[in-house]
C-alpha cells in the first residue's frame, strides 16, 4: 500500500512536467526555429518543472528521501535550476541578441519579460545565499526568511512570465503545471508557518 | 471592406487615446498641433538590416501586412514612401536577409505586401516595420498579431519632418 502511494506520487510527479514537455515537442512552432532556439526554450519548460520540485523535495513529501537526502537533492536541483535557466537566457541571447537585451534592461515591449527577468534575479540570489550562507554566519531563520521571500518572486515570477508566452507549451498543460508549481509553493511554505508556530510555542512539530 | 473588429485592446487603446487626448486638449487648450506623429515603439528596430530592397512580395507570400503613411500635423497621405518590413516567418527568422522587404506607399498613402506567415517568436507573433529614408524622422514599428492564427496586421504611420 505504502508502495502503491509511493509509485503514484512519484508517477504524478513524472507526469507533472513530462506531459507539458511532451506537448511542447509536438509543437509545430519548432519546425521553425534553430536548434538552440529550441534548446532555450525547453530549457525555460525545464526550469518551470524544477520549480515544481524544489517545495516537494525540502518538505519531504517526495516518498523514499528522508528528509536530509531531500534536503541534499534540493540543493542539487538548485543547481540545475540555476544552469537552465542560464542556458534559457544564454541561448534566446545568441538566438536574437537585441530582443535578450531589451529585456534584461526591462526595455522589452513584451509584457512577460520583466516577471522572467526578475524571477531570474531572486533564482541567482538564493543560489549565492545557500552558497554563502554558513560563511556569513546566517542564521537559520534569517536564511529561511530570505529564501521564502525570494522563492515568493521566483514562482509567482516565473508563473506570470510562463503564462503570458506565447511559444511551444501548449495551453492547457502550461496551466496544469503552473498551477501545480503555485499550489506546491505555496502548501510548503503554509506548513512552514504551522511547524514555526509550533516551535515558537514550545511543542513539538506537527507532523504530516 | 473594412471589418470591425472590437475587442480588449482596441477597446483600451481607444479609451487610452481619448483619455489622452481629452486630458492634453484640458491641458494645451490653445495648442492646434493636428495629427501627433508616431513614436518608435519599443523593440521595433530589433533585427533590423538597413536598406531592404523593394520587392513585389517577400518570400512566397501567403500573409499581408498593409498599412498608411500620413503627414503629422494635417493628416495629408504620403505617396512613394519607402517602407521596410520583416518578421520571424515560417519562411525564415527576424535577421535573415530573405525575411526582408521594401515597398513604397501609392497615392493614397497605403501600403500592402504580401509576405510568408508570422509565427510567433519571443513569445509574441508580431512584425517589424521601418520608415528610414532620410526625409522624416525614422520610425521603427512593431505590431503585434491579436493570435498567432491571423494573416494579415497593420501598422500605420504619421511622420514628422526629420
Amino acid at each position: 500500500m505504502r508502495l502503491a502511494k509511493a509509485t503514484l506520487i512519484w508517477a504524478a510527479l513524472a507526469a507533472a512536467i513530462c506531459v507539458p514537455a511532451a506537448f511542447a515537442s509536438a509543437s509545430p512552432l519548432l519546425a521553425w526555429r534553430g536548434p538552440l532556439y529550441i534548446l532555450a526554450g525547453f530549457a525555460g519548460i525545464i526550469a518551470l518543472g524544477l520549480a515544481l520540485v524544489q517545495p516537494l523535495l525540502i518538505a519531504g513529501y517526495l516518498p523514499g528521501l528522508s528528509a536530509y537526502r531531500g534536503r541534499r537533492v534540493h540543493h542539487w536541483t538548485g543547481g540545475a535550476l540555476v544552469v537552465a535557466v542560464v542556458v534559457h537566457v544564454a541561448g534566446l541571447w545568441i538566438t536574437s541578441p537585441p530582443d535578450m537585451i531589451d529585456a534584461l534592461l526591462f526595455a522589452s515591449p513584451t509584457p512577460f519579460s520583466p516577471f522572467g527577468v526578475i524571477a531570474m534575479w531572486a533564482i541567482f540570489a538564493v543560489a549565492l545565499l545557500a552558497a554563502l550562507r554558513r560563511r556569513l554566519g546566517m542564521r537559520l531563520w534569517t536564511w529561511r526568511i530570505a529564501h521564502m521571500s525570494l522563492a515568493v518572486v521566483i514562482v509567482a515570477g516565473s508563473v506570470v512570465h510562463g503564462m503570458l508566452v506565447e511559444g511551444t507549451m501548449e495551453t492547457m498543460s502550461k496551466v496544469a503545471l503552473c498551477a501545480l508549481v503555485l499550489a506546491a509553493a505555496t502548501k510548503v511554505m503554509a506548513d512552514l508557518r504551522v511547524r514555526k508556530r509550533a516551535t515558537s510555542r514550545g511543542e513539538s512539530p506537527a507532523r504530516q | 471592406m473594412t471589418t470591425v473588429v472590437f475587442n480588449r485592446r482596441h477597446l483600451l487603446a481607444a479609451g487610452g487615446s481619448i483619455l489622452a487626448t481629452g486630458v492634453s486638449g484640458l491641458l494645451l487648450p490653445a495648442s492646434a498641433q493636428g495629427l501627433a506623429p508616431t513614436e518608435s515603439m519599443s523593440g521595433g528596430s530589433n533585427n533590423y538590416r538597413k536598406g531592404a530592397a523593394t520587392v513585389d512580395r517577400i518570400g512566397k507570400g501567403g500573409f499581408w501586412m498593409s498599412g498608411t503613411v500620413r503627414r503629422a500635423g494635417d493628416g495629408a497621405p504620403l505617396a512613394g514612401q519607402r517602407i521596410q518590413i520583416w518578421a520571424h516567418t515560417t519562411e525564415g527568422q527576424e535577421h535573415e536577409p530573405q525575411s526582408h522587404g521594401a515597398t513604397l506607399t501609392d497615392k493614397d498613402g497605403k501600403f500592402r505586401l504580401e509576405m510568408p506567415q508570422i509565427i510567433p517568436i519571443f513569445g509574441q507573433p508580431h512584425g517589424h516595420l521601418a520608415y528610414d529614408s532620410g526625409e522624416f524622422k525614422t520610425v521603427f514599428l512593431r505590431p503585434v498579431m491579436r493570435s498567432a492564427k491571423e494573416t494579415s496586421l497593420e501598422a500605420h504611420f504619421v511622420l514628422q519632418p526629420a
